[in-house]
């Protein structure tokens, strides 16, 4: 176009040549005549300079990078007045009006820092956070959690490895700093999950019932956790479950335990997916193997089915569902020690349904709203009795409370709407609502048919605000407080959080949180003889963390304070609440180094926590270290990926000096309980070992995945002692040890990846 | 003389507008040579500062923002720093968008996607694989697809192949005829002007001379 209408002036207007040629020549001469040099030093808010920085004439071609010392230096050809660029990671973008009339222009520019996700210093005092988000801080992955040796696939399992926890091994649940496994609660998507392990049995530690396959984000706070949660004295374990599969796929998978199949299904606009899993669990034959501590009357079986729904409901918006329903059953007899020659018999058999819709969008005005709904039912159904050695049901004179039934029903509901607000920076505004209804029945049948029914109602209301304080990349607070009514105990609370962080320097920071915590006394001990109120702690922490892009070190003190724990009477033979007036404190220390990098091809982790606690609650005769906290735990976990033979070999081992152990015993006289024995467990060692064979790993073009897996337990056949059971008088005693000292697991998990890529080609078209 | 007044009017207009597109030519050639010779990280940074002045002022080009993505990819490979790459990703994506706003469907762009990807995968290759993998794997795909004589995708799948070990299907075994079909594409490959992508021939051809 240019050169035809070029063409057409210059044939038209030869005779002009000349005069023309003079003409542009002076142009071209005026604009050289113009030019600027433009010269300047880029720093940042403290003077230093900030290598990188471009700097430009808006909409021209002029413009730098400045150097190391952040010196900047070009000719601009433009005229009169104009925008100088300034644009740097990292850095709030700066324009400058300059008037360009040639010569030497110099200029110092100083950026204002951006304060972004990346940059910005993380409150991190209190919690671990494990995830595959962007930011590459943090602690562990959702691949590290199954891939824990001693976690043996439990979320848990592999959170006990983590400084804060103690390794009990008689019962389920994290015990963190002192407190007990009750204090922890466990939130999927923002909702509370009452059930989340299987019911328990009598000096075994159940597994949690949800896989930890499906979740892409874990943070296990161990004090000091955020105003959005409530109702845990000790620690909030908060897991997200994931979000759209990559693709479509079938699984199944086989072991030692049981079977298993699933479908999962994403549509072509990889807007929306469905899947289903079934599992079949089965013990017996493990059992037969590996001989158990317990004699099985009827081992261990388990029919589990989910489903779960994802639908993008706009760009940022998202709907998910996840749902289980949930049936076990076991039966086991042991010696018994109230009377010799006879067994004392177990069973159970517990339904358990559990429904997780959550829904997360992006509204105008950079508000965002985060709404959640669970329901879940539980039926345990537990018998409890005596047997002789023909292993028929006997009733033994002066023993005949050791024979009764209890059926449990439980129904739970939770709501919860979270709005957040996103100011200048990352200031963020949280205002949300939480509701909690449990309704417990419970029926218990004593040895002569009389039937003791009782039900709870509950409903705790709760509102909660935090606010995130960014004030500069280099410090940030987060101050929240959360208010909450339960209406069961006619009490109403008032919770303040505080957290604050600062950033020592690119890869170190420290951070302290303060919190209050209230929690309601278990269920269990209520109706209480008085009216009760909540427990309460208090938590003051201090941590410094420094990371790399492959190594983490970290080291955190706290101070907790318990007020009006809940105290116990012996009514009947049944502990019921009966005041607010028990008390404790757990100080402490712990450290964290995780290593990917300096041993080649080897990544591990080495923890340690030192807790000093003592408390009085239940039935406790006077303050004292409580059974289940060990003053030294450490642990020390290594994963190792050998290419040449596609297998991650995992090893881990576990280490808790001696608990103390009590026997507390009822005083009908004095209407007071004693110490009828007490001492001290030996030290707990464990290590365990974990192979995964990955033979498909890589393969792009695969269309299965399959995973391998070998595990075994307490690999040394070492003997682990958790406390001592004791005969109804207290004169005979035994010690509780695991079911089976050594348990070993092999199984296969295969994926079937239907490949979309051609899919994904033509959709783009 | 109105009559020649006007002419000399348009003359100023084409000799501008002439000049702007040599102006562009000679700068994006300028660059670009400034790219293949750049052997630093902040040589490099400043190649991408260069690409993306002239996209904002020509605002129209999408080879200036192509260039100023690829440039910012070769960047982040060169600072080396895993834990830089989300940001560098990050912005070499924005460049990407604004060349993607121009020109649509296009094989270079679509291959460029796969870098950043392969970018934001070194953040933590174990558990990111997943995600960046199959992105990378379906935007390699696309791009061969949309021109099917474009060397690059070729290049860059092997390339990624040659540096995967042999047990998880790559190494150089599995690499070689990818490489060769890269060769056989670069021998034909025409740019459609100087300026349009024609990268990656020698690059190609030393990696491929190191898997034997």
């Amino acid at each position: 176009m240019v050169y035809k209408i070029n063409q057409f002036i210059f044939e038209s207007y030869l005779s002009e040549m000349k005069t023309l040629t003079l003409f542009i020549s002076l142009i071209i001469t005026l604009q050289g005549w113009s030019q600027t040099n433009i010269s300047g030093i880029v720093v940042d808010n403290k003077k230093k300079p900030v290598p990188g920085a471009s700097v430009t004439i808006k909409d021209s071609y002029d413009g730098a990078t400045a150097d190391s010392l952040g010196r900047f230096k070009f000719k601009a050809f433009d005229k009169g007045n104009q925008l100088l660029v300034i644009t740097a990671i990292g850095f709030k973008t700066v324009e400058i009006p300059v008037e360009l009339k040639g010569g030497d222009l110099e200029l110092p520019v100083q950026l204002k820092e951006e304060v972004t996700e990346m940059s910005a210093v993380v409150i991190t005092a209190g919690s671990f956070e494990a995830s595959d988000r962007k930011r590459a801080a943090a602690v562990l992955t959702s691949i590290d959690i199954v891939t824990t040796a001693s976690a043996n696939g439990d979320v848990t399992g592999a959170l006990k490895t983590l400084p804060g926890a103690q390794q009990v091994g008689e019962s389920e649940g994290l015990f963190v700093r002192g407190g007990t496994a009750a204090e922890t609660k466990t939130f999927i998507d923002g909702t509370l999950v009452n059930n989340f392990f299987f019911s328990s049995v009598p000096g075994i530690a159940q597994r949690g019932r949800f896989s930890p396959f499906i979740f892409k984000g874990t943070v296990f706070s161990t004090g000091g956790y955020s105003a959005l949660y409530g109702q845990a004295l000790s620690s909030a374990l908060i897991l997200e479950s994931i979000d759209l599969p990559e693709q479509s796929s079938a699984s199944l998978n086989v072991s030692v335990i049981g079977v298993g199949a699933g479908f999962q299904q994403l549509n072509k606009q990889k807007s929306a997916s469905w899947g289903i899993n079934y599992g079949y669990t089965n013990l017996t034959a493990a059992f037969a193997v590996i001989k158990q501590q317990q004699e099985y009357s009827k081992a261990p079986t388990a029919h589990n089915i989910d489903a779960n729904f994802r639908i993008k409901t706009s760009k940022n918006g998202m709907l998910k569902y996840y749902g289980f329903y949930l049936t076990n059953s076991l039966g086991f007899r042991q010696n018994s020690l109230d009377s010799l020659g006879y067994k004392d018999r177990f069973a159970l058999t517990n339904g358990n349904m559990y429904h997780n819709l959550s829904w997360k969008e992006n509204l105008k005005n950079k508000w965002k709203l985060n709404a959640g709904v669970s329901v879940s039912t539980n039926k345990d159904d537990i018998a409890f009795g005596m047997q002789d050695a023909a292993k028929n049901d006997v009733l033994l004179n002066g023993l005949e409370y050791k024979q009764f039934d209890v059926n449990n029903k439980g129904f739970y509901a939770n709501a919860r709407l979270v709005l957040e607000k996103r100011f200048k920076g990352l200031n963020t505004l949280r205002v949300g609502t939480e509701y909690n209804h449990s309704d417990d029945k419970n029926n218990f049948t004593a040895y002569n048919g009389m039937l003791f029914k009782s039900r709870l109602i509950e409903n705790i209301y709760s509102l909660f605000a935090e606010q995130d304080v960014y004030l500069t990349n280099k410090l940030a607070a987060k101050l929240g407080a959360r208010a909450e009514h339960s209406a069961y105990l006619n009490k109403t609370n008032l919770a303040p959080r505080a957290s604050l962080a600062y950033k020592l320097g690119k890869e170190s920071q420290a951070s302290l949180a303060y919190g209050i915590f209230y929690q309601n006394p278990e269920l269990r001990y209520q109706p209480a003889v008085n009216p009760l109120t909540f427990m309460k702690a208090t938590h003051y922490i201090a941590q410094y963390q420094k990371t790399t892009s492959a190594t983490t070190f970290r080291v955190e003190a706290f101070y907790k304070q318990y007020d009006n724990l809940i105290k116990t009477q012996n009514i009947n033979g049944r502990e019921i609440g009966s005041s607010n007036n028990g008390f404790g404190e757990a100080s402490g220390f712990e450290l964290f180094w995780r290593d990917k990098k300096n041993v080649k091809n080897l990544d591990y982790w080495i923890s340690y926590s030192f807790l000093d606690t003592k408390r009085d609650f239940l039935n406790f005769p006077t303050a004292i270290t409580p059974n289940f906290a060990a003053k030294h735990t450490a642990s020390l976990v290594m994963k190792k990926f050998v290419t040449k033979l596609k297998t991650n070999f995992n090893l881990s081992y576990n280490y808790a000096s001696g608990r103390p152990y009590y026997n507390i015993q009822y005083d009908a006289n004095t209407n007071k309980t004693f110490f009828a024995d007490q001492g001290r467990i030996p030290d707990y060692h464990n290590v365990s070992f974990a192979l995964n064979y990955l033979p498909s790993i890589g393969k792009t073009n695969s269309k299965t995945f399959a995973v391998y897996v070998l595990s075994v337990s307490n690999v040394f056949n070492l003997k682990q002692v958790y406390g001592y059971n004791y005969s109804g008088n207290g004169m005979r005693k035994t010690e509780l040890v695991p079911p089976s000292r050594m348990f070993i697991f092999i199984g296969a998990f295969i994926s079937f990846g239907v490949d979309r890529s051609e899919d994904a080609i033509n959709n783009n078209l | 003389m109105k009559q020649v007044l006007l002419a000399l009017f348009f003359v100023n207009i084409c000799v501008t507008s002439f000049a702007q597109s040599e102006r562009y030519t000679g700068a994006m050639a300028k660059n670009l040579q400034a790219m293949a010779e750049a052997k630093t990280a902040d040589a490099m940074l400043d190649v991408v500062n260069a690409f993306e002045r002239i996209g904002n002022a020509e605002k129209t080009q999408w080879l200036p923002y192509y260039y100023a993505a690829v440039a910012q990819v070769w960047h982040a490979f060169m600072v080396n720093d895993p834990k830089q790459n989300d940001v560098l990703g990050d912005k070499a994506t924005a460049f990407l968008a604004k060349a993607e706003a121009i020109e649509k469907n296009n094989s270079e762009i679509a291959l460029v996607k796969a870098m950043i990807a392969t970018v934001k995968m070194m953040v933590d290759p174990m558990s990111r694989y997943m995600q960046y993998g199959t992105i990378s794997a379906e935007n390699i795909a696309l791009s061969k697809k949309l021109d099917p004589n474009n060397p690059r995708p070729y290049m860059w799948e092997a390339q990624g192949l040659s540096r995967t070990p042999e047990q998880f299907g790559g190494g150089c075994a599995n690499a070689k005829p990818i490489f060769e079909e890269a060769v056989k594409r670069f021998e034909t490959f025409k740019p459609a002007t100087a300026l349009h992508p024609n990268w990656g021939r020698q690059q190609n051809e030393q990696a491929l001379a190191a898997c034997k």
